[in-house]
């Protein structure tokens, strides 16, 4: 690199003889990718390989032995690795629509000509968004305490008491599905705003002289054309549960009694606590599955639209 | 009628939007008095609206459990450089795919398409190991390195690289500049933009990044604030005045960036999904 640079720096030696450039056109696109390549070869492409090795053996200190499948028959017996896999879907199945639908109607709302201050609205929306995962999880794991949190105590103004936020395993999962849509909703509506904002009026303008009212306009044409982007939300927003791990590791622990244990959650104690790096290798590896069938669901999604 | 019904309908969507905008603020207000206040003042019921006295205490006791100046210090260091070298290789690789047609071009970015879909967590374990034969645990390198090459950014910054002129590059050459000097003097004053894009993006995903540096910091010194947080709220008996003034100064600097900058941000994220 360094030799390189010394050469570019000096243009007016060019100029006066023309002499011939080390960096041709045909060379440069080598150059300028090599640094990302030479990277992802080291911390990406070899770490998925070894991963993958990595599965089919057992890991004692520095000693690795070939175990065969036997991680992975392990992992089909494993009733915590199973409960993770189950709260993982459960909180994907109800927080993902929620957020979404939540999105949707916050993202019309704002883009509805009635509404004025729009770009406040977006600044004040997208906030959470910014914040870090774990600054959002201690802030709410104090609102969510069970005796002193303010969520409570504004639920006993309306006679609702003491729910047990943090500690039955129902409302657990309830209070990170809860965090989850603080922070992620006014992401999912920015993206829900701009698709809306590419819609061509002209739709709307046909559809109104044909006699379609606002609620049929909005399945009609606005449901319809922003399919794209509903895919594109829900496939991002499954890919991110599926990795869900900073809400319930700073809320409850995975607590309690892993009712909010995460796969990602699992894999990290199984390797970091435990270091089973084999086993938790195996974890790792029906997450890439399952990632890549909702991918290869999304990728059927889009296709048939082009169609 | 219809003038009452739309006077209804504004009032039915801006009393909608306003409480999710409050929902949306009030965990930051909240947090920012918080930061002011004692551990028990905090759980003070009905709640104290206003700030409080103990900021300085705050921090004073925030020094002396985690060191947060040398703890905020590592997590800027960390960001920044991070930012400033990620955004510049991906610059220089989008460059590359957008504009020249190399062989293996389309095979490599391919391969890039694909690790967009693998979920980080696979490398976790070998990337572990990695650094401990390296001997690098507890270094800022082993924090920086490992995401260094972002698969999203590249492909945002090829995306952007495509919109640049063809005839600016060839009519470069002609009058003699070099490859490098065309992508350092024009190419990128020209995509400022998305490179801004980028970079937030970039930052954002590294300051506020946990699950990895949790594994790979294991000494006080080099924590950097996400790691420092985790470890405050693990402790026996938790401060939190102390965890309050934490996660406030975890969260300003994103904040005044985000205000700053907050059309670059949204454009950041578009430009994974809808083209504008």
């Amino acid at each position: 690199m360094g030799k390189v640079e010394i050469k570019t720096n000096a243009p007016i030696n060019y100029q006066l003889k023309t002499r011939k450039k080390w960096l041709t056109p045909k060379r440069a696109p080598y150059v300028f990718i090599a640094p990302a390549i030479i990277l992802m070869l080291i911390f990406t492409v070899y770490p998925v390989l070894s991963s993958f090795i990595l599965s089919f053996q057992e890991v004692r200190g520095i000693e690795k032995t070939f175990v065969g499948f036997s991680n992975y028959t392990r992992l089909f017996q494993d009733p915590v690795f199973y409960k993770s896999l189950l709260n993982t879907f459960q909180l994907l199945i109800i927080q993902v629509p929620i957020m979404v639908s939540l999105a949707l109607l916050i993202a019309v709302g704002l883009h509805s000509s009635m509404v004025k201050g729009r770009t406040l609205f977006r600044i004040a929306f997208f906030m959470p968004a910014i914040t870090a995962l774990i600054a959002a999880s201690i802030v709410f794991m104090i609102l969510l305490d069970e005796h002193f949190g303010l969520v409570n105590y504004f639920l006993s103004l309306f006679g609702i008491e003491g729910i047990k936020w943090l500690t039955s395993p129902f409302w657990a999962k309830a209070s990170v599905i809860l965090v989850m849509t603080w922070r992620w909703t006014g992401y999912n509506m920015v993206i829900f705003l701009a698709g809306l904002q590419n819609i061509p009026s002209d739709l709307y303008e046909a559809a109104s002289i044909d006699g379609a009212g606002k609620v049929k306009q909005f399945f009609w044409i606005t449901i319809p054309q922003l399919k794209p982007v509903f895919i594109f939300t829900v496939v991002m927003s499954t890919i991110g549960t599926l990795q869900l791990f900073d809400e319930p590791f700073i809320l409850t622990a995975g607590g309690p009694n892993n009712a909010t244990t995460t796969i990602t959650l699992y894999l990290y104690e199984t390797g970091f606590k435990y270091f089973e790096f084999g086993y938790a290798s195996a974890i790792a590896y029906v997450l890439v599955l399952i990632t890549a069938i909702i991918s290869w669901i999304q990728m059927k999604l889009v296709g048939d639209d082009d169609k | 009628m219809i003038t009452s019904n739309n006077l209804l309908a504004k009032i039915g969507i801006y009393s909608f939007l306003i409480i999710g905008v409050l929902l949306s603020i009030a965990p930051f207000y909240w947090m920012f008095v918080g930061s002011t206040l004692q551990s028990g003042e905090i759980f003070h019921l009905p709640p104290k609206l206003l700030p409080g006295t103990n900021l300085a205490e705050n921090f004073q006791s925030l020094s002396e459990s985690i060191g947060i100046t040398k703890v905020f210090f590592n997590s800027m260091f960390i960001a920044l450089t991070y930012t400033v070298v990620s955004t510049l290789i991906s610059a220089m690789a989008g460059y590359a795919f957008a504009k020249f047609r190399f062989k293996g071009g389309n095979g490599l970015f391919f391969i890039i398409l694909c690790s967009l879909m693998i979920p980080s967590q696979v490398t976790l374990i070998p990337l572990f190991e990695m650094m401990v034969s390296f001997n690098w645990l507890n270094t800022y390198q082993a924090i920086i390195l490992p995401g260094l090459a972002a698969p999203f950014a590249i492909f945002l910054m090829k995306q952007n690289m495509k919109a640049v002129p063809d005839s600016i590059i060839e009519a470069s050459r002609v009058e003699g500049a070099g490859e490098f000097r065309i992508f350092f003097s024009i190419i990128l004053p020209m995509t400022r933009p998305a490179l801004a894009a980028v970079a937030i993006f970039q930052f954002m995903g590294q300051w506020n990044s946990l699950l990895w540096p949790l594994i790979t910091l294991n000494s006080k010194e080099m924590f950097t604030l996400p790691v420092a947080l985790s470890s405050l709220i693990g402790m026996a008996r938790i401060d939190y005045g102390q965890v309050m003034l934490g996660t406030t100064l975890a969260t300003i600097p994103i904040i005044i960036f985000f205000l700053l900058l907050q059309k670059h941000f949204i454009s950041g994220i578009l430009g994974g999904s809808v083209k504008e």
